[in-house]
């Protein structure tokens, strides 16, 4: 965020991939893209390079992540690629419009693609319980799995962890990107995901870990099998501290709690290994140079300033940033009017109003709701603007894709067309 | 009132629309569509009428920091800001490990232990252990707070105001004890859930819902309201947030749609101005007041699709910038205008 961050060895460059290119020659006028040298972020050649197979969006909660997942895995499959699309809860009407209607995991053909040569799209929506349930079956035996899955804490545990929905959304990907054509081929040569609306953009990336260690964790281990924690003198020590632990959380939390995530944790031991390798593979998978991260953020400043800890962590990470979108973005109309000589005008048109009474306006209430309008528009784009400015100010080197604000909210498949285009002009319009 | 009995029998609906002795607002809504700011605006709108407000937020966000414009909170309640006529506004972060260890030391007078505890991941096992226990710590630091009393026996605070989780978690969050149910059969955590639900379902509790006159965001609410009604949470309003001013005369909005305009008296009227491109101009902002008039006859039909909610329903206006300490003050004087205050 501070100065400091520019400093940062490899920075900018570090972590940003196909899709860019600097346009220095970019009109800048008072309605276009922010006027700090940000490259662009292309889009269409990001989505049309075959090494890009998987595309993660990715932002806070309400910035139109899904929408911009969708519109993009649209595009994609219409300029021939062969696209699956995972999203997490779209809205009900964007929901109908990719033909989402079963929850079952499953991406399935979404009706009405008219796509190019070989180009399709398919979409699911992600089952977080039975992603988990899955996974549980596939790494244990029958027996075991039942046990595992009638437990009490797995149960609260699948459907609820702070997280869970985060590592299956990954786990998901993992699996769709292995899935194979009867030729060998893979089925999808592209994925789009969209992220669980998390708190915090940065718990897409954190909770699998957060999930992974916590069942690996120290206190669980100990747990399950103090002999096992340490040397002799050392057991000492933590056994009588475990049973402090023990004897405490089981006064808060009641032993039944305790009993349970023990059973539990003894049932999984034998699966943690399975465990923790596809979530680290599924984690790699994401740093390959495959994966393109598109950080998606509305042009206000709380967002963009979540947007920008996303950044800083993908780039620390070295994960693929491919850039930013700016969705929703407020321009006003081009025009040389000064919205402060527009606002003055106002004024003397509704003293003019004032003073003549009921007399005949002619077109002075459409020029003052005209002169209005203007008015505020621009300073909500000089706001926007001034957002999208800093963002590109604080990061530079980071691609930024600019979505202007649409009439109407966007709720089918035409609907993902404009925006689609919108994603590619990225701010030129 | 000092018990915590639910009332005998619920108001007319289910909405409590005199908000004059309710101690805890809870505020909730879509993602972006600016709980925060709605719930520091209602924060600040009760301190105006004399009290003593806390405002409590759960996700770690920093947000009221934020909305105050003040340095980021610490674990402990700070003075946000102080209005005429001796109320006040405090907040407070509430961290569910600092919170539980705070409980244990009170409760079980740990001293020393709490560090071991902590040393052998017991802290972080028991918060991140399951969603419930965790959301239990959140709210039970919002139980205890809106309980206490100071030395003289008064209320510590006379008003709590939660900044919740966003509507997509609010009901199991709020669900407390059914979440803890299947978990902690026995125990503390579980009395402490079922005084929480006491608490919640009583009649000195409301959950308002911040919504954008959006799509999206209206769905989510008219989800919302049925699924906390569902679980018998009692409802308090819906906020709408940012909605736009008409800006344009209704005779005239109608007159722009049909295409009903006199284009060389606009293009005259802007020459005075300076304005010269041969009715570029006047293209351009027709079109740009176009797309506002249908942006509120959008925004209208959301908002009729709140009619049938059967809850008060407030409009708060657009502000210029939407996040800033001086729309909170804005938007706190709009409810302290539009809400009843017995």
């Amino acid at each position: 965020m501070s100065d400091t961050t520019r400093g940062r060895p490899g920075s900018p460059e570090r972590g940003t991939r196909a899709g860019r290119s600097t346009r220095p020659e970019r009109p800048r006028s008072p309605g276009s893209a922010p006027a700090v040298e940000e490259p662009t972020l292309e889009i269409d050649a990001l989505i049309d390079d075959p090494s890009t197979r998987v595309v993660v969006c990715c932002g806070s909660g309400g910035v139109g992540k899904t929408t911009t997942a969708a519109a993009l895995a649209l595009r994609a499959a219409t300029r021939g690629r062969r696209v699956a699309v995972m999203t997490i809860d779209p809205a009900r009407r964007l929901a109908q419009a990719l033909g989402l209607v079963h929850l079952d995991n499953t991406p399935r053909a979404v009706p009405g693609i008219t796509a190019d040569g070989a180009g399709s799209l398919d979409a699911m929506m992600l089952d977080m319980k039975r992603t988990f349930d899955e996974v549980v079956q596939a790494h244990a035996t029958p027996e075991k799995a039942a046990q595992i899955l009638a437990n009490p804490f797995y149960i609260a545990l699948s459907s609820s962890f702070a997280g869970t929905q985060e590592y299956m959304a990954m786990e998901k990907l993992g699996q769709l990107h292995e899935q194979r054509l009867p030729d060998g081929r893979p089925r999808w040569d592209l994925i789009v995901v969209d992220t669980p609306p998390s708190r915090s953009a940065l718990d897409f990336l954190d909770a699998p870990q957060r999930l992974g260690s916590f069942l690996d964790g120290r206190f669980i281990r100990l747990l399950i099998a103090p002999a096992k924690a340490g040397g002799r003198a050392y057991l000492k020590v933590v056994s009588t501290g475990m049973s402090i632990a023990r004897s405490a959380l089981g006064k808060v939390l009641g032993t039944q709690l305790l009993d349970d995530v023990q059973t539990l944790v003894a049932a999984l031991d034998t699966m943690f290994g399975g465990f923790r390798e596809r979530a680290d593979v599924t984690y790699a998978l994401l740093q390959q140079s495959g994966t393109a991260f598109l950080v998606v953020s509305s042009p206000e400043r709380d967002a963009l300033r979540e947007a920008g800890y996303f950044v800083e962590r993908l780039q620390a990470d070295d994960m693929p940033l491919a850039g930013v979108v700016v969705n929703r973005l407020v321009r006003a109309a081009g025009t040389p009017l000064d919205p402060a000589e527009a606002l003055r005008e106002v004024e003397r048109l509704e003293q003019d109003a004032a003073s003549e009474g009921a007399g005949p306006a002619g077109e002075r209430d459409v020029l003052a709701g005209m002169l209005r309008v203007h008015a505020a528009t621009a300073h909500t784009a000089a706001r926007h603007l001034e957002a999208a400015d800093r963002f590109a100010r604080r990061h530079p080197g980071v691609p930024m894709c600019i979505v202007p604000m649409a009439a109407v909210d966007v709720h089918d498949l035409d609907g993902l067309r404009e925006i689609g285009d919108a994603l590619a002009a990225g701010g030129r319009a | 009132m000092s018990h915590l009995e639910p009332p005998d029998e619920a108001p007319a609906g289910d909405a409590r629309d005199d908000w004059s002795r309710i101690r805890l607002h809870i505020v909730t809504g879509k993602g972006g569509a600016g709980k925060t700011t709605v719930a520091s605006a209602l924060a600040l709108t009760v301190a105006s009428l004399g009290k003593r407000v806390l405002l409590v937020e759960v996700e770690g966000r920093q947000g009221l920091a934020q909305a105050f414009d003040v340095a980021p909170l610490g674990t402990g309640e700070e003075r946000l800001v102080r209005v005429s006529g001796g109320g006040e506004v405090w907040g407070l972060a509430v961290e569910a490990k600092a919170a539980l260890i705070e409980y244990l030391s009170i409760f079980y007078h740990l001293g020393s232990a709490g560090g071991v505890l902590e040393k052998l991941g017991a802290i972080d096992f028991a918060t991140t252990i399951a969603p419930g226990v965790r959301d239990v710590l959140r709210i039970g630091k919002v139980y205890e707070a809106v309980g206490r009393r100071d030395s003289s026996g008064a209320h510590a605070y006379d008003v709590a105001v939660l900044d919740a989780p966003p509507t997509g978690r609010v009901s199991s969050f709020l669900n407390v004890n059914e979440e803890v149910a299947e978990l902690a059969k026995v125990g503390p955590i579980r009395n402490q859930a079922d005084s929480i639900t006491r608490m919640l379902h009583s009649e000195l509790c409301v959950v308002h819902i911040v919504t954008l006159l959006e799509e999206m965001p209206i769905q989510e609410s008219i989800e919302a309201v049925a699924e906390l009604r569902e679980r018998g949470l009692p409802l308090g309003a819906v906020i709408v947030n940012q909605a736009r001013d008409a800006l344009v005369d209704a005779d005239a909005a109608g007159r722009l749609l049909a295409g009903d305009v006199d284009l060389d008296a606009l293009s005259a009227h802007l020459e005075t101005l300076g304005v010269r491109d041969g009715g570029q101009s006047v293209q351009a902002l027709l079109t740009q007041t176009r797309g506002h008039v249908e942006r509120l006859a959008l925004e209208d039909d959301q908002l009729a699709a709140l009619d049938d909610l059967g809850l008060p329903v407030y409009v708060l206006p657009h502000v210029l910038d939407p996040t800033g300490a001086s729309s909170v003050r804005e938007l706190a004087q709009v409810l302290a205008d539009e809400a009843v205050w017995g």
